[in-house]
């Protein structure tokens, strides 16, 4: 069985929910608090990803990340590497993929937090971030969790993107999905299945970690 | 420390315009009935809500002068506000609560005592009663030291037995407060028990009449309908 497919899939999946976590929360606390001319906008964008084709959010990754585009450029400086078919490359496309399963189960955590906690904060004497830090992530911790969860699972999931910025690079870039697909290109039916039983448990588990956090912001 | 305070706004459904001040050690009841406006100045106040034009003066600060452009924040102002419920923090346990902005966390203790909920410190707010809850939030509220006390119906949504208790205690400690208390309250046995002063406000404006016209139930239509509606039973607690 392709472990090492396995393994990046994992740790592309968890680098990122880490990061999208952090990436996630001012948007949504910004998407939640504040109006502003161009919001719904600025919403629709960044669920974009979610409406479109993914080989077409990998189209666009392509040109941008390529050693022409401006981060593929920038990264180029920095770094003297090619951000095409590379782990980080392939991080950068499933941040993009995913931010909307990140942003949106966040932002309506925070809506229903009680403005008058808010307020009783203010009047305590907490700035505005303080006040994020303090009363409105402790109180969405529900919410951020199922975040965290989708995610996850959503980004073990991805397929065309991936395939499209990194390419099928064995511990660099080939993931367990692509590692199937090739699989059964390749008529390897049984390397194939051993993967796809693989994710059974995983997929499995997460989704019973949903429904444990759902019920537990309930009480 | 008095406090000085003159506002105009517009709200929905009439101008807010009105003065008033509160010399320190005074309890200040501000009564009127719902939907009069009450809440907006207490909000504005405490720096949750901007007037349109006004000043708040307290001691020697100004906290907010529309002609002078200062508006002090909520933060800085340093005041207690006791809302009517929903204020302590759901994630933490009452005493956590009350400790959350105490200048001194020893004296937590002391106002649990003082407040008889020692025995709850660990239970979140959602375990308790509602006046435990809201003697939490006092405690909260005189915890960080405030220069000026505000309770926005801090009892209402209490049941009649429960908050005559809290009514007594509040008049029991306030001798020992040495900061302005502005208390507001829609119920008025309430505001005579307890206030040195008494501010009635009518749709945003003074009304120095509107308590003898309750009291004396005013022979118009609608409070008479009213009256027959609901009989004063506040009046026996």
């Amino acid at each position: 069985m392709d472990y090492l497919a396995l393994y990046v899939t994992l740790k592309l999946a968890l680098v990122t929910t880490v990061f999208l976590m952090v990436i996630a929360a001012p948007i949504a606390y910004l998407l939640a608090y504040y109006r502003f001319p161009g919001k719904s906008l600025l919403e629709a964008l960044i669920y974009l990803p979610m409406a479109l084709p993914p080989t077409v959010i990998g189209f666009y990754l392509i040109i941008i990340m390529g050693p022409k585009g401006f981060m593929g450029k920038t990264w180029g400086m920095l770094t003297g590497y090619s951000l095409l078919f590379t782990f980080v490359g392939i991080t950068i496309a499933s941040i993009v993929y995913s931010i909307p399963f990140a942003v949106q189960p966040m932002k309506a955590a925070f809506s229903k937090i009680d403005r008058r906690l808010l307020d009783a904060a203010y009047v305590l004497g907490l700035s505005k971030r303080a006040a994020f830090l303090r009363v409105i992530i402790p109180n969405s911790l529900g919410g951020i969790a199922a975040s965290a969860v989708l995610v996850f699972l959503h980004s073990i999931g991805a397929f065309g993107v991936l395939l499209m910025v990194g390419g099928s690079i064995p511990g660099e870039t080939k993931v367990a999905s692509i590692a199937i697909y090739e699989a059964v290109e390749t008529m390897n039916y049984q390397a194939a299945g051993m993967i796809a039983l693989s994710f059974i448990p995983i997929s499995y588990a997460f989704l019973l970690l949903i429904n444990k956090i759902n019920e537990g912001s309930r009480i | 420390m008095t406090i000085f305070a003159s506002f105009k706004k517009k709200l929905k459904y009439f101008d807010l315009d009105i003065s008033f001040s509160c010399a320190k050690k005074n309890m200040m009841v501000m009564i009127g009935p719902s939907g009069g406006g009450k809440t907006t100045i207490i909000r504005m106040l405490a720096g949750l809500e901007t007037p349109k034009e006004g000043k708040v003066i307290f001691g020697d600060e100004v906290w907010f002068d529309s002609l002078g452009c200062i508006n002090v924040s909520p933060q800085k102002r340093r005041l207690g506000y006791v809302f009517q419920d929903y204020t302590l923090f759901p994630h933490l346990n009452l005493y956590d609560n009350a400790a959350f902005a105490a200048v001194n966390k020893k004296e937590v203790d002391e106002l649990f005592d003082l407040f008889k909920i020692s025995h709850l410190r660990k239970r979140k707010p959602h375990m308790v009663s509602g006046g435990e809850r809201q003697r939490c939030a006092i405690c909260q509220a005189l915890a960080r030291h405030p220069r000026i006390l505000l309770l926005d119906e801090p009892f209402s949504a209490l049941d009649a037995i429960t908050r005559r208790g809290l009514r007594e205690e509040l008049k029991n400690l306030k001798s020992g407060m040495s900061f302005p208390i502005i208390y507001v309250t829609h119920d008025i046995t309430e505001a005579l028990y307890l206030a040195d002063e008494i501010l009635p406000v009518v749709e945003g404006k003074l009304d120095n009449q509107w308590m003898q016209r309750m009291i004396a139930r005013e022979p118009s239509a609608e409070v008479s309908i009213r009256a027959a509606r609901e009989p004063r039973l506040s009046l026996v607690y």
